[in-house]
């Protein structure tokens, strides 16, 4: 182990040293949030291996069927499978409730078939976390529900992070007409309405687009409402950096605009703004959480964390069957993971603050 | 101070054009229109839309039907909404009555509990108290509010304590005033209970860190070396000074009136200008839209400029030049 890491090259010791260093200056909130985060993503990096089966696949006999029990079997039987669970059989299907059938076993096989877990094909399949009302396995919907919803939150603060830091920080630099302009035209886009203006911009999106294009528009409608408000601080304090002796010292020694923008104007900002912009992944989180559940997002049969919440919106399906407010539990602990980490790098970069 | 209120306000104009050409921009890129769902009635005669279209201009190039829906608002006529056949203004009326009452109580619940608590836990920073409420903050800020919305209607469903969304019950018309009233009082616990918290908790949040701020300055070293009481130093010279912010989130939350219940509203079910909304944008019912957007930006812009008036009014740090040099 440790001739391997003297192996390493030094930039990679040193950046293994400062990630060891804050993981210790972490909380142990900090640290959950971290874990939770990185499980999340992998979840959407492997959804194929780790979701037991197909999301679309509609098991017709098995609608709105409850989470299953997990149970070991006997060390005798570890061969055949160390879990199994009962298969369940509906008993009213008006109703639509389920009961256990005791005598038969339907063994759970661990890293068969390339998923982490799963059951003989054969076999009527193990639902962790329940069924929807057409029968598919909500646990996999889950998994690759995830996907969209732990990825929009990435690219749009991408989208709207690159646009807001070059404007704020051309706009506050160069200063004058182009940046009276850039600022009145942000004043607009901040004015904006911003949930009536997401649904009037959501209902813009054709019915037949593919989900693809649909998960585009919606991230790339959520940048466009929110770069404005990053850029005007940037731009604020871009125009303080303007005046810095440092700045005018590089203006003197013959820099280029353009250089004294990329090397001197922007990194100054950079530790804002990664911070501005770990706190704000949840918003585009929820916002699409929010569109989808509206229906104006992510369409069936794909999945998305919001549009999995949609069936709760039927009072008779949430009364029945409660397990369809799991991916709830899911955006819930992203959006507080994101604010824990965000909050924790204000303190790291701004030790003065105490918020 | 006219100079500024005017400036300003001259400054909204071009701002509320803009918005609203950009509103109208969007919407009407949506594909197809009002009319198209009519269309594929087999039951409804070409002449009928065809009249229906010329009736709402629906077949003019897109700036001339923004001029003239411009000019109509200009003599405050926002046209009329192509689903209910009646006014906009009177529409967004009728139920915008409902979504101030849900905001404003659920601002004035937040409020009320989040401003001592913040004191409270910043005056005894690291105590448990601080700990566990601190980290419930963080809970209520992150706890997706149409979520809790959700949670709430289960508690709902299976206590049987409260209603199950809704703004009033079926027999409302029936009961007399005073049960009329206890009964939308009764639908409004939960609502309020879930837009109240995630403003509760930033609140809370916002005022305590303020206060741990201000704790240590320079006046306050000095108020206490005075030898003035810990109860003097913490109401009269940190409290005072931790306010500022809050005035102008009020301001700020002006503009959430109308438009931050929107979510919960078509969660819940609640008869409010969510709702409205929501469906209007589904139907593509366009005057309806920027009537919505119209009022709702209004706020935005006035409310701002209520923040900045304020502050100046109370901080005699804060004067015009400095909010114009903004």
């Amino acid at each position: 182990m440790t001739a391997e890491r003297a192996q390493l090259g030094s930039v990679g010791r040193t950046a293994g040293a400062a990630l060891r260093r804050e993981w210790r200056l972490a909380s142990w909130t900090v640290r959950v949030s971290v874990i939770c985060l990185l499980l999340f993503y992998l979840l959407a990096a492997a959804s194929p291996l780790i979701a037991p089966y197909d999301p679309a696949r509609q098991y017709r006999d098995l609608p709105d069927c409850p989470p299953m029990d997990l149970r070991i079997s006997a060390p005798a039987d570890w061969p055949r499978g160390i879990f199994y669970t009962h298969p369940m059989r509906m008993v009213d299907s008006q109703r639509r409730v389920f009961a256990d059938v005791p005598a038969t076993r339907i063994y759970i096989h661990l890293f068969r078939g390339g998923h982490l877990f799963t059951t003989a094909p054969n076999d009527p399949p193990y639902f962790v976390l329940g069924s929807d009302g057409l029968g598919r396995d909500l646990f996999s919907r889950i998994v690759y529900g995830s996907r969209v919803s732990m990825t929009v939150g990435l690219i749009g603060v991408i989208i709207s992070f690159s646009l807001g830091i070059t404007v704020g920080a051309f706009s506050g630099y160069v200063g004058g007409t182009a940046d009276n302009l850039i600022m009145r035209w942000s004043e607009i886009e901040m004015s904006l309405p911003s949930f009536y203006f997401l649904l009037a911009l959501a209902a813009a999106i054709p019915a037949g687009m593919s989900t693809v294009m649909t998960y585009l528009m919606i991230v790339a409608i959520m940048s466009f409402i929110s770069w404005a408000g990053l850029a005007r601080i940037i731009r604020g304090m871009a125009a303080s950096v303007r005046s810095r002796p440092y700045v005018e010292a590089a203006l003197a020694l013959g820099g280029s605009r353009s250089r004294i923008l990329l090397r001197h104007v922007i990194p100054s900002v950079l530790g804002y703004a990664v911070v501005a912009a770990t706190l704000s992944i949840p918003g585009f989180i929820l916002g699409e959480s929010a569109l989808s559940l509206l229906g104006l997002g992510i369409q069936q049969p794909a999945a998305s964390w919001g549009n999995l919440l949609a069936d709760a919106e039927d009072v008779q399906n949430l009364a029945h069957y409660p397990w369809i407010l799991i991916p709830g539990i899911f955006i819930f602990l992203a959006v507080m993971s994101f604010n824990f980490l965000g909050d924790h790098l204000r303190d790291r970069i701004d030790p003065g603050n105490t918020g | 101070m006219l100079r500024y209120l005017i400036k300003r306000i001259l400054n909204m104009i071009p701002l509320l054009i803009g918005i609203t050409f950009l509103s109208f921009l969007i919407i009407s890129l949506a594909p197809g229109n009002f009319l198209s769902n009519l269309k594929m009635n087999p039951s409804i005669s070409p002449e009928v839309i065809h009249q229906m279209e010329v009736e709402f201009g629906l077949n003019q190039p897109l700036l001339v039907r923004y001029f003239k829906w411009l000019w109509a608002v200009l003599h405050l006529n926002m046209g009329i909404s192509l689903a209910y056949r009646v006014n906009v203004a009177f529409l967004i009326e009728s139920r915008a009555v409902n979504t101030i009452i849900l905001s404003v109580a659920s601002m004035i619940f937040a409020w009320v509990i989040a401003i001592p608590i913040g004191i409270i836990v910043a005056v005894r920073q690291n105590s448990i108290w601080d700990r566990v409420l601190s980290f419930l903050a963080f809970f209520g800020m992150s706890i997706p509010n149409f979520f809790l919305a959700f949670l709430m209607i289960y508690v709902a469903l299976r206590t049987g304590w409260f209603p199950i969304g809704g703004t009033f019950s079926v027999d409302y018309d029936t009961l007399d005033p005073i049960a009329k009233v206890a009964d939308r009082i009764n639908h409004l616990i939960l609502p309020v209970f879930v837009l109240g918290i995630a403003s509760m908790a930033s609140l809370m949040r916002l005022m305590r860190s303020q206060i741990l701020e201000i704790k240590n300055s320079d006046f306050v070293r000095t108020a206490r070396a005075k030898g003035l009481s810990e109860r003097v130093v913490v109401y009269k010279h940190v409290l005072r000074n931790a306010l500022n912010p809050f005035i102008t989130m009020a301001g700020y939350s002006l503009a959430d009136l109308l438009g931050g219940a929107a979510l919960i509203e078509a969660v819940m079910n609640l008869q409010g200008l969510g709702l409205l909304l929501l469906n209007a944008v589904r139907s593509l019912d366009v005057y309806l839209v920027m009537g919505s957007v119209l009022i709702g930006a209004v706020l935005l812009l006035v409310g701002n400029l209520l923040a900045d008036l304020a502050l100046v009014a109370v901080d005699p740090r804060v004067d015009f030049s400095a909010l114009e040099s903004q």
